[in-house]
């Protein structure tokens, strides 16, 4: 078998496909920050809790209503989503005009109120959410067996993070929307409300982080806990991507997520520190992240 | 002098031999503050509040309870503290109970680095520790103190219990999945002893850090290994994403899962379906005799949660405390700790137990086998006992303690 470093090749092939599956979350959960700051300047630390939440909503959903798999992907996303706009609309709208720690303060807050409340009733150890029975199993890849859920998720994740570009990007309701945060007064005098687009925003923003927790439900346990054990990483993968950039933050999720998986086969230890090893080298090369502009 | 003088006088002098003798066997013979207290020191909101926290707290009040409220007719009061799994927390808030609240014992004291600190504050401030949560043994080796009790278990009765067993059905090949910081290595380290000395071998072993977000590559690695069986050297909720992932990536078809700190809450939270077949070592599980089953139900219509061994362990332990209390009739803590010392303990959760002089609190330990989902028969019936191990070959030998304690 063909070695490269002491590792043989399908355990290297193996890894780049584990390291995809997390980049996929990593992509996911980033552009919704992107978007969110890209949009309305808030830095929102919220979204791991948000995350976390999508996960428990599925489980709830399926645990006291019988609310399945596929429903609870289009279903949570909408719920979580205009919880969201619930926060925007009470608390975030006042901070705009401030400075961006404001922002960053009042959403590392609701996260930790949402977190506590959660631990409150449900403790640490978190729950458990069956895989789905259409892609329960796994399929042999010669090199490893992947397992068909896993599979799902990147597929389910490309296909979300090319729409929000698509739309972003590529829409007249993207153009206005773009516009609306270089100049929101302008915006406006055409006729165009914008205080609904930037909640609307924020809502698809945090529907994006609940999507994820759906998807990752079935794959880690659903506890209070999981959203800050990602979420740190998730800001690193949004400050190399580039702050606000939408295909900064795709790119370099699935990229790192690629990195992490080969870290964990040549120095395991490492495998937590190397995105902000990464971090850093960018910062100090490109202070406006890869894919930044330099404002 | 008549005879009614002398009568009164010698009636009199017994009375204060009687008293003098009653007030030397008491030794100081008073309660400080006239309330004996003990502090639950655990981790309230953490990784680790499922299997101490607020479940801790309410055993601790149900020993007390159980002594109607008092003992010596004082009042016997239970404070709590969340350490939030900082050693430096723990220690400036053990010093304030010591110093300014009156607390006479401390228990739980989850999480090795919080316990490590306590020790040293209790043994400068001459209160006691008994340790119900941490599973490190430098408590009672290189660390130990004569005010430090490490009652309910440690990394060596883990290693032991699971290690030689697994071995013994046959799991001779083992690969570790460690978490990368003390516990995890030491808990490594004393497991594969084991796993060699019963004649098992390792195959190697893969660091993972502290809340890793995906175990996936992880276990690649270690299903590339093939060993036999896969040891956990981790705890919490490492455990349970490793679990996960092992049986979302077919592991468990051709390999084993070796939990060596897995805790009844964690099966709980899993289900059986991702754990059954599994080993676990533990000191204590709800459903041992009609004894444990009638305390847990009382602790179960309180919290809703069947209790861990660690709750046991502090009802336990508080009782244990309160006994000595009420024996030596004072709270001052080396009578204690030698009555406690030269006395054998039994209760729900051991019989017989003995305090060692490294501070090693010697009982059975269990090894236990997760049930499949069809032989359970109702909620937290999870384990089949499959070896009682006995209780001087649960623990590390005292021939081998590092304790500078120990007089040899």
């Amino acid at each position: 078998m063909t070695e490269i470093f002491g590792v043989s090749v399908d355990a290297l092939f193996g890894q780049l496909l584990l390291g995809l599956v997390n980049g996929s979350f990593y992509a996911m959960l980033s552009l919704g920050l992107a978007v969110i700051f890209g949009l309305l300047n808030i830095i929102n630390f919220a979204h791991g809790a948000l995350y976390m939440m999508g996960a428990y909503a599925a489980w709830m959903g399926l645990t006291y209503f019988g609310i399945g798999y596929w429903p609870s992907l289009l279903l949570v996303p909408l719920i979580v989503g205009a919880f969201g706009m619930v926060i925007e609309r009470a608390l975030l709208q006042w901070l705009y005009k401030l400075d961006h720690l404001y922002g960053l303060l009042l959403t590392f807050g609701v996260a930790l109120v949402i977190e506590g409340t959660y631990r409150h009733f449900f403790g640490v150890s978190g729950q458990p959410y069956p895989v789905p029975e259409l892609l329960a199993g796994s399929t042999d890849l010669g090199f490893m067996a992947l397992p068909n859920y896993r599979a799902w998720v990147v597929v389910a994740s490309a296909l979300v993070c090319l729409a929000t570009w698509l739309v972003i990007e590529r829409t007249r309701l993207g153009a206005n929307l773009r516009a609306g945060t270089e100049n929101p007064k302008l915006v406006q005098a055409f006729g165009i409300n914008v205080p609904l687009m930037v909640t609307l925003t924020y809502g698809f923003g945090v529907a994006l982080a609940a999507f994820a927790g759906v998807l990752a439900a079935p794959i880690i346990q659903v506890s209070p806990l999981m959203g800050s054990n990602l979420i740190i990483v998730v800001f690193a993968v949004v400050v190399i991507g580039g702050m606000g950039s939408i295909l900064g933050s795709i790119a370099t999720g699935l990229g790192l997520g690629v990195i992490e998986g080969f870290t964990k086969v040549f120095y395991p230890e490492a495998s937590n520190t190397v995105v902000f090893v990464i971090m850093a080298i960018v910062l100090m090369v490109r202070p406006a992240g890869l894919f930044g502009r330099e404002k | 002098m008549d005879r009614r003088k002398i009568g009164a006088l010698s009636c009199a002098a017994a009375l204060v031999l009687i008293a003098g003798c009653k007030d030397t066997g008491q030794s100081g013979g008073k309660i400080t503050d006239n309330v004996v207290r003990v502090g639950v020191l655990t981790d309230m909101s953490g990784l680790y509040s499922d299997i101490g926290g607020q479940g801790s707290v309410v055993a601790a009040n149900m020993a007390a309870e159980d002594f109607g409220g008092t003992v010596l007719d004082k009042k016997i009061d239970i404070v709590s503290v969340d350490h939030q799994n900082k050693a430096d927390v723990a220690a400036q808030k053990v010093r304030e109970w010591i110093d300014r609240g009156g607390v006479d014992m401390i228990t739980d004291a989850l999480n090795s680095a919080v316990a490590l600190a306590t020790a040293k504050v209790v043994a400068e401030k001459k209160k006691i520790m008994m340790n119900t949560g941490a599973a490190s043994t430098r408590l009672t080796n290189e660390d130990c103190t004569s005010y430090t009790i490490h009652h309910t278990y440690d990394t060596y009765a883990l290693a032991n219990g699971t290690g030689r067993a697994v071995v013994k059905q046959g799991g001779k090949t083992w690969f570790f999945l460690t978490a990368d910081y003390a516990f995890g290595h030491s808990l490594e380290q004393d497991t594969m002893n084991v796993v060699k000395e019963s004649g098992g071998k390792v195959l190697g072993a893969v660091r993972h850090p502290l809340s890793a977000s995906d175990f996936s590559s992880f276990l690649l690695q270690a299903q590339a290994s093939k060993a036999k069986i896969i040891g956990l050297a981790n705890a919490g909720g490492d455990t349970i994403n490793s679990i996960k992932a092992a049986n979302e990536f077919g592991l468990t078809k051709t390999q084993n899962l070796a939990g060596l700190l897995v805790f009844v809450s964690d099966i709980h939270s899993l289900g059986l379906q991702a754990t059954q077949g599994m080993y676990v070592t533990e000191a204590w599980y709800w459903d041992l005799n009609d004894q444990t089953r009638a305390w847990s139900k009382r602790f179960f219509d309180r919290t809703q949660k069947m209790p861990t061994m660690i709750h046991a362990g502090v009802y336990s332990a508080t009782t244990m405390y309160l006994n000595a209390v009420k024996a030596t009739g004072t709270d001052d803590a080396d009578a204690v700790m030698t009555w406690m010392r030269s006395n054998k303990h039994s209760d729900m959760f051991g019989t017989d137990m003995v305090l060692r002089e490294d501070g090693r609190l010697v009982h059975d330990m269990y090894l236990f086998q997760v049930k499949k989902p069809a032989e359970s028969k109702a909620r937290w019936d999870y384990y089949h006992v499959r070896e009682k191990i006995p209780a001087d070959q649960a623990f590390q030998p005292l021939s081998l303690s590092r304790c500078p304690l120990i007089t040899r």
